[in-house]
């Protein structure tokens, strides 16, 4: 018998060799690959191709709003089947797949300065499990009866009854099972992101010296894996009300003069258990952007982030009270007065965090010395749009000002300002931020420039008219929009030029992919650091990092992440494991 | 163990106190945990989402069996089993909850001779554990042919609200699917255990990862944590 503590089980992180999966063939290195920089390679170019289709329905959705009657083939039911699938792929299989698997799978690891994620094989199955939700929900593309159109929220009874496109045939069960397996696939990955935060950093490297990128993420994907659980609990409840015949959430219903088999289940207990889920979602998709946005600006700014430890308990703050508001997604189900009361505080209450982090990357810009590079124009571009989706937020944040709001298209361009157009462009500035790591060459400039202004000024030109339609009463998701009384002629014209800039703005993302796809071989050499930044992912020896990140020895971390225009020091930037002291830097003790 | 790490390097200020010294211990070097591995962490965290799911599965329950306006069936009655000419209320899950509260016994016995490197014994308890996660699940399978055979089905029942049988079956279902899922796991490690792959730290088939002594303790983890959730299951579908 050997006197053994479970303490000696534990590899140091120190040591080179962190048990790696060494690849043996072509297969294992490129598509059954454990390594976390591929994994997000897979996770990103899968987000990216639904994230298209995501696209195209909703050029079709503007182009039946803008032109009534014009495109026959696109009927009601096609009409609430592209919504639907618009906003869940948006929201679920782009955003949350292209932050949280992309992003964090490559730059997790690199950025905290380990070899790769906790556990690789896990990471693995993750992406596969992924695509496998992605394809089922493609599939119902094509399934009797085409996709469901119950609109993004899914809400019973109307989800998954005969009126609903999809709702009697296999729409609404694909769309649920996709909904379980992408769960499942997410917090495979989850899980190794949290624990390759918490377990898994370098020496040096403690929690307050990371990147902000590393605390959004972290902090997104530790609130990913308590919120999808509710929306698991719904989706395996509504599918047993759909395939079993159960009533969890469907009352007495007549339908076409014919009493319903299912009675006595509650569809505001959906509704709970949706947006418990479906809030904490919104920062899921922001907290990421907002780390981004901080390391965005950090750089291009040549300037150390403000107020760093604010910026952190912010992210946290944010993310622990995007627990207690989903109620405010419900003031018309109708809910007691003091029920409203208590979630209309809360709302606001996380403005003063969310207004915090906007002071401090103000005050980040200012007197930095500020490059105006493509990542730096989507980092401002994003600050403005979401002050402006946010401040929208503190309207519809109120009971009675949300009431004569709701269901109106104010509400689609407060959304759509704030967790569509503002993350999608942190989404950009990263990319072209990250792209030379990833590919050791620089995208184009010019295209680069042009994809920025025709997309920035192109949101708001789409968004900001949808503000002031809704403020006049027209009202979303409706397939036709001629006879309704509030559109008035001004109001037609306005929303046909909002999908002729729908168009526009869809055209510029081709030409940014066709960017992604021609500057891997033509796109200028990039060198390992060219942004002069201090993060460890740029101190790689290897441009694309190898596998395993760094090279025979993992980096030491002296210092925290925003060591720039240190005064006395040589450079205007002190990468984190470069040891010694110089100058006098602004990090916190 | 004494600690290795290295907290701040290239800073010499002294350690804070107070809410700065339990956020610079939390956010302290290398680890939050000092002396866990990533295992055992990410099974903790695991764990810890999974609460949520049975949590939201419970309260749905709770919802459901609140809001209806048709009565409940009388748990004591429903679950009652007809022995010797009399009907005993819960007896045939308090003889559940006796064997797989019994199980988490053997599985810390299990831990514990892990650790002392007792191959045989470790991978005798793990199999007993595993044989009572087994024998629970089989009266569950039980308790299901009875209530079946009764007319219960999800979508209906002889004696009121539906959503009895409906919440039932999905709650009893997860659970019982996490046991069985715990049982097949039990079985593994015990071979490997029984094997030796422990002490050569053979490296798994596919995570290519060395194996420990201590994966029997994060299987311990999750086996104590599937009978935790059982007791509430317990509370709220049978007591209430």
């Amino acid at each position: 018998m050997v006197d053994v503590t479970p303490a000696d089980a534990i590899p140091p992180a120190e040591v080179a060799e962190v048990e790696l999966y060494h690849p043996h063939s072509w297969w294992t290195k490129y598509v059954f690959s454990q390594d976390a920089k591929v994994i997000a390679i897979q996770y990103s170019a899968t987000a990216t191709a639904i994230g298209m289709v995501a696209l195209v329905l909703s050029w079709l959705m503007r182009l039946q709003l803008g032109f009534p009657g014009t495109f026959d083939f696109i009927t009601p039911e096609a009409y609430y089947q592209f919504i639907t699938m618009h906003g869940m792929i948006m929201v679920i299989y782009l955003l949350t797949a292209l932050f949280l698997g992309g992003f964090g799978n490559y730059l997790i690891p690199l950025m905290v300065g380990a070899r790769d994620m906790v556990f690789p094989y896990v990471n693995m199955l993750s992406y596969w499990i992924y695509l496998l939700a992605v394809l089922v929900l493609v599939a119902s593309f094509f399934a009797p009866g085409g996709p469901t159109g119950a609109g993004w929220t899914l809400y019973p009874p109307q989800a998954i009854m005969t009126g609903t496109p999809g709702g009697q045939d296999w729409g609404i069960i694909l769309m649920l099972v996709s909904l379980i397996l992408f769960i499942i696939g997410f917090t495979m990955g989850g899980l190794n992101y949290v624990v390759t935060v918490l377990q898994g950093r370098t020496r040096g490297m403690t929690l307050m010296r990371m990147p902000l990128t590393v605390w959004g993420i972290f902090t997104a994907t530790v609130m990913a894996l308590l919120a999808f659980p509710a929306l698991f609990v719904a989706c395996v409840m509504m599918l047993f009300d759909r395939a079993l015949g159960t009533s969890f959430f469907m009352p007495a219903i007549v339908e076409m003069g014919e009493q319903l088999q299912h009675g006595g289940g509650s569809p505001i207990l959906f509704q709970h258990l949706f947006w418990f889920f479906g809030h904490p979602e919104v920062y899921i998709v922001a907290l990421p952007a907002f780390g981004i946005v901080s390391d965005l600006i950090s750089t291009h700014a040549r300037k150390n982030i403000f107020g760093y430890r604010m910026m952190v308990w912010a992210i946290i703050g944010i993310g622990a009270l995007s627990f207690v508001v989903w109620a405010h997604h419900m003031y018309v189900s109708g809910m007691h007065p003091y029920f409203g009361f208590f979630f209309a505080t809360t709302t606001l209450i996380i403005a003063v965090p969310t207004a915090i982090k906007v002071y401090n990357w103000v005050l980040t810009l200012w007197r930095g010395d500020i490059h105006l590079t493509i990542p730096m124009l989507f980092a401002l571009a994003f600050i403005v749009t979401f002050v402006n989706g946010g401040l929208t937020g503190l309207f519809l944040g109120n009971v009675v000002v949300d009431v004569p709001l709701s269901d109106t298209m104010f509400v689609v361009a407060h959304f759509h300002m704030v967790m569509g157009v503002a993350p999608i462009i942190v989404i950009f500035g990263a990319i072209y931020h990250w792209y030379p790591k990833v590919t050791g060459r620089m995208l184009d400039e010019r295209l680069g420039q042009f994809h920025f202004w025709v997309t920035f000024l192109g949101a708001y030109l789409i968004f900001f008219p949808m503000h002031y339609i809704g403020l006049m009463g027209v009202p979303r998701r409706y397939h036709e929009l001629t006879d309704v009384t509030v559109m008035t002629e001004t109001a037609h014209h306005l929303n046909s030029f909002i999908s002729v800039m729908a168009l526009i703005v869809g055209f510029a993302q081709v030409v940014f992919l066709f960017n992604l796809i021609w500057s891997i071989r033509h796109g200028r050499e990039a060198g390992g650091n060219p942004w002069r930044a201090t993060t460890l992912e740029w101190q790689t020896p290897q441009t694309p990092p190898a596998h395993g990140n760094f090279g025979k020895e993992l980096p030491i971390v002296y210092r925290w992440a925003y060591d720039y225009s240190v005064p006395g020091a040589k450079e205007d930037f002190i990468p984190q494991n470069m040891p010694g002291t110089f100058g006098t830097s602004k990090e916190p003790a | 163990m004494t600690e290795t790490t290295l907290t701040h390097i290239g800073q010499t200020e002294p350690r804070p106190v107070g809410w700065q010294g339990i956020a610079a211990d939390w956010s302290s070097d290398q680890r939050a945990f000092k002396n866990v591995s990533w295992g055992k962490a990410m099974m903790w965290i695991f764990l810890l989402s999974d609460t949520f799911i049975f949590g939201c599965f419970l309260l749905s329950y709770m919802t459901a069996r609140m809001s209806t306006r048709v009565p409940w069936p009388n748990p004591s009655e429903v679950f009652a089993l007809h022995i010797g000419g009399s009907n005993i209320p819960l007896i045939l899950i308090a003889i559940m909850t006796f064997v797989l509260i019994s199980s988490s016994g053997t599985m810390a016995m299990a831990v514990n001779f892990g650790y002392r490197r007792d191959r045989r014994k470790t991978a005798i308890l793990m199999l007993l554990t595993a044989v009572l996660g087994a024998t629970f699940v089989g009266m569950q399978a039980f308790e299901w042919t009875k209530l079946i055979t009764e007319g219960v089905r999800p979508w209906g029942n002889p004696w009121g609200a539906a959503q009895f049988g409906s919440s039932f079956f999905m709650i009893t279902g997860f659970h019982g699917t996490h046991v069985t899922i715990g049982v097949i796991f039990l079985i593994i490690v015990a071979r490997k255990v029984w094997r030796g792959d422990y002490d050569i730290g053979r490296p798994g088939f596919f995570t290519s990862r060395k194996g420990r002594y201590e994966n029997v303790e994060i299987m311990g983890l999750y086996w104590h944590f599937v009978d935790l959730v059982w007791v509430f299951i317990f509370a709220f579908f049978y007591l209430w």
